[in-house]
């Protein structure tokens, strides 16, 4: 028999940035909060501390701070013939874990998506005609819109301490921001951040090119901040270890030093560490869960925790995971297209060009966000007439921190190992950087998450099944858009450049992207989606779901910007609307 | 700082003599498998594990220091592989948590499943290199009539080659995916911070030009941008 706990008026499961921002809009509304995390307490001040924190073997080849697949993993397969099996270890990506989640070891690119994402179906059929989506996408509006989004997006950014450029101020083209974003309502709370090497030939180069570079939004501060929580943000260093790391300069924005110091102090707010939820209570007939049961990691425990509302903060596959355990929503069906539960599932369609070069690249001074960047590219901020595809991407140099077991490469031709291998390492270590392309993916009919038939994990709960593969479209656009970052490199003079469009399956050494979308997307019935506007359940009243997963399709801009604000628009709906009358926010 | 490298730097110098005389104690164990016991190779005199060890057999302590002197050979730019401490990272490497599974979903039913699955066997890393070496030494006494590490360093490229190709034949794993392991591994202790083991006195950051973590740059990016810089390495010991 599990331990029954007192009731509280939410529970939240999972503490990374949707649950952080989740859990601080509701206790200042008022509201006994627990968060349930499944993994230990995480503070930069403990944890990331230097020297030990630049350990590249240990943090990043090892996936020092990222969830153990012993405890937890997926199945993975191309097509739902196959049969999945288990990422026994992080091949492809890695996913977060403990207090912050993936928010304490993330890059820090800061994105908006474009207006026309969140109406991506009416938009295309408009532009293009009624019948121009391919057959195997399903596209979907997500009944929400920029404008609904951009005074949290804006909340985001100052939480933050974003350094960057608008590029549209209140609908005005400002020279040297991204002339192509929805209209903002301020700037940026900082000045972009200095600009390296690399950053300068984009800028150049694509300026030649007739495009418009700008400053890549980035959640690493270019100043010393205190964010509107009156906590404070330090100043970037430049030192190369921000993407899978913790910033020992607290200038990465993160959870646990923008929300956690002041969340922390809340007596309306508890935390609950090593607490793994298993199982949510559902009713169906009343449409309520009645709390979420979790095993206490300490003890082996199962515990009980009754609450009055719910919020799953847990990332897509944990998202998905419970809604299907609880019965809760129609499971998606491949065959049929019907149901919503793992329903369009989406990744990133990722690529580079290697450019070699005679500049000094210098690749260890830098941040997890490329200073310059091109959006010409991206979505539909293009022509895709004549093209036969949808979506599109932003092309920037990756250069962020060179760090050796990794970001190494030479020319083509050179042997792998040996004398000639080693003379060619010396000489283009410092003259070679990715130029990536970070690309829309596209919801296809047979992408999709669901309950693997055979593999457990460590407290018994089917693993979650990946079915994914690049779908056509989205290896069109791959072609297409490292064929501009191609002309882009040739026109920084490089001696060398390597194209390599994603053209072959999804999979090991084929994927390059933590960034995990849809499975409980959002939309405007209840047929397609399995959440509303305000990410509430459709079935459920008292259950939201946040994160990635409620992404219809995933835009070419890193998802991040766009989980957080969605965060902050559901906790407005539930503050303003939901605790003055629990129930339905919307009627499907 | 800079006193702590110099002890440093002396004690890889003397390595090199202590080195000898472990390998011939290393080679030994080899060499009990093959009669008559051949003479100490010149190759082998570079093996230097002066470090004792702690998950190794004396034959993979030999095998790995002729694999990481063939893909990390001697030369101007660096010391060789096993100089540069690469045994003894593997040996950490496969004594701790990561050679024994530690962070692998090891639950079964297995298969071998399609190359977009990535790894599926039931090995952890340290049975994955025992049984890798075993194969890696069998291929090789088949088709030049010694040990691996016995060969002269032509036919250990060519055996590496072999195995890099997927030619060799491996009883029950591509030898593709051992060479790409241990490239992987040979990669890791090359290029990782000397801590663990490997990549003694700093010598491939030097030999490419990292600078290791002094890693604050907010006041020099704009200055350093474009230039090559000079930067003497320093890495977490040089810290603490
Ligand atoms: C290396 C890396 C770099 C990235 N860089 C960027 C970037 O530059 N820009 C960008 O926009 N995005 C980036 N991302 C993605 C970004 O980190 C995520 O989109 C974001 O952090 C997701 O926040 P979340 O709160 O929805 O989920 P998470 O941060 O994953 O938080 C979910 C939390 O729930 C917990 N949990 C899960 N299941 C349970 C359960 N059953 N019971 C209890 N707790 C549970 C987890 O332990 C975790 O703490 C990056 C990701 C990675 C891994």
């Amino acid at each position: 028999m599990a331990k029954v706990m007192k009731s509280v008026d939410v529970v939240i499961v999972g503490l990374g940035w949707s649950g952080s921002i989740m859990a601080r809009e509701l206790t200042k509304a008022g509201l006994n909060v627990v968060a349930l995390e499944r993994g230990a307490e995480r503070t930069p001040a403990e944890d990331f501390v230097f020297p030990y924190i630049r350990d590249e073997l240990k943090v990043r080849v090892r996936n020092g701070l990222m969830l153990d697949t012993a405890t937890e993993t997926l199945t993975m397969r191309n097509a739902p013939g196959d049969t999945a099996l288990p990422m026994r270890r992080w091949d492809v990506f890695s996913l977060g874990d403990n207090v912050g989640g993936a928010g304490s070891h993330w890059n820090g690119i800061t994105w908006r998506f474009t207006p026309s994402e969140f109406v991506l179906r009416s938009h295309l059929r408009e532009r293009y005609g009624r019948d121009a989506i391919p057959a195997e996408l399903q596209l979907q509006d997500w009944g929400v819109t920029y404008d609904d989004l951009e005074p949290h997006y804006d909340r985001f950014e100052k939480l933050c301490g974003t350094s960057g450029k608008a590029g549209n101020l209140k609908g005005r083209i400002v020279e040297g921001g991204n002339p192509f974003e929805g209209p903002r309502s301020d700037e940026y709370p900082n000045k972009p951040l200095i600009m390296s090497q690399a950053g300068l030939m984009l800028t150049k180069a694509a300026r030649e090119l007739g495009l418009h570079p700008f400053p890549t939004p980035a959640s690493n501060s270019s100043a010393p901040y205190t964010n509107p929580e009156g906590c404070a943000i330090g100043q970037c260093q430049y030192c190369g270890h921000c993407e899978y790391f913790g910033c020992e300069a607290n200038a990465k924005a993160s959870p646990n030093i923008c929300l956690h110091p002041v969340l922390f102090r809340d007596p309306k707010f508890e935390l609950r560490t090593l607490s793994y939820v298993k199982s949510l209570n559902y009713d169906a007939q009343s449409r309520r869960v009645r709390g979420v049961v979790y095993i206490d990691r300490r003890t082996g425990e199962e515990v009980e925790q009754p609450a009055e509302m719910v919020v799953l903060c847990a990332y897509p596959f944990n998202n998905v995971l419970l809604m299907r355990l609880a019965g809760i929503g129609k499971p998606y069906d491949p065959a049929t297209g019907e149901g919503v539960i793992g329903k369009n599932y989406c990744y990133q369609t990722n690529s580079a060009v290697g450019v070699f070069v005679d500049e000094e690249i210098n690749p260890f001074i830098g941040t997890g966000v490329s200073p310059a960047v091109v959006d010409d590219f991206q979505g539909d901020n293009f022509d895709h007439g004549p093209l036969g595809f949808f979506g599109g991407g932003y092309i920037s140099p990756t250069v962020s921190g060179g760090r050796p077991i990794q970001v190494r490469a030479t020319p083509p031709g050179t042997p792998r190992w040996g004398a000639a291998w080693k003379e060619a390492t010396a000489q283009w270590y410092n003259h070679w950087f990715p130029l990536s392309i970070h690309g829309t993916s596209y919801a296809h009919r047979n992408n999709y998450l669901d309950l693997d038939p055979t593999y457990r994990d460590a407290i018994g709960r089917p693993l979650v099944r990946m079915t994914f593969n690049y779908p056509e479209n989205d290896r069109k656009m791959s072609v297409f858009l490292t064929n501009k970052a191609n002309d882009i490199a040739k026109a920084m003079n490089a001696r060398f450049t390597t194209p390599a469009p994603r053209t072959s399956n999804f999979g090991a050494a084929n994927g390059q992207a933590s960034h995990h979308t849809g499975g409980v997307i959002m939309g405007t019935d209840p047929k397609t989606s399995a959440l509303n506007r305000y990410l509430q359940s459709w079935d459920c009243d008292n259950l939201f779901v946040m994160g990635g997963a409620a992404f219809p399709q995933n835009a070419g801009h890193n998802p991040t910007g766009t989980i957080a604000a969605l965060a902050y628009w559901s906790a407005k709906a539930i503050t303003e609307q939901y605790i003055k009358a629990p129930g339905r926010l919307v009627h499907g | 700082m800079a006193d702590q490298a110099i002890p440093r730097r002396g004690f890889l110098k003397g390595a090199g003599v202590a080195g000898a005389g472990a390998a011939a104690a290393l080679t030994g164990g080899a060499a009990q498998a093959q009669t008559p016991a051949p003479a100490v190779t010149a190759a082998a005199k570079q093996v230097a594990p002066n470090e004792p060890l702690l998950a190794l057999t004396a034959a993979e302590a030999a095998f790995f220091t002729a694999a990481f002197d063939t893909l990390i050979p001697a030369d101007k730019l660096s010391p060789s592989g096993s100089e540069c401490g690469l045994v003894t990272f593997m040996d950490r490497q496969l004594a701790g948590a990561w050679g024994n599974g530690a962070r692998l979903y090891r639950a079964g039913p297995f298969m071998p499943g399609k190359p977009e699955q990535g790894y599926q066997l039931p090995l952890t890393p340290r049975e994955f290199f025992a049984a890798g070496i075993k194969a890696a030494n069998a291929y090789a006494r088949k088709t030049f009539g010694k040990d691996f590490d016995r060969l002269s360093p032509t036919d250990r490229e060519a055996a590496m080659k072999a195995m890099e190709s997927g030619q060799a034949q491996f009883p029950d794993f591509a030898s593709k995916m051992f060479f790409e392991a241990l490239y992987a591994s040979a990669m890791e202790g090359f290029f990782a911070d000397p801590i663990h083991g490997g990549n003694r006195d700093k010598a491939s950051w030097r030999m490419i030009g990292y600078p290791g973590l002094p890693a604050t740059y907010a006041r020099t990016a704009e200055q350093y941008r474009g230039k090559k810089l000079n930067i003497e390495p320093q890495s977490i010991a040089d810290f603490i």
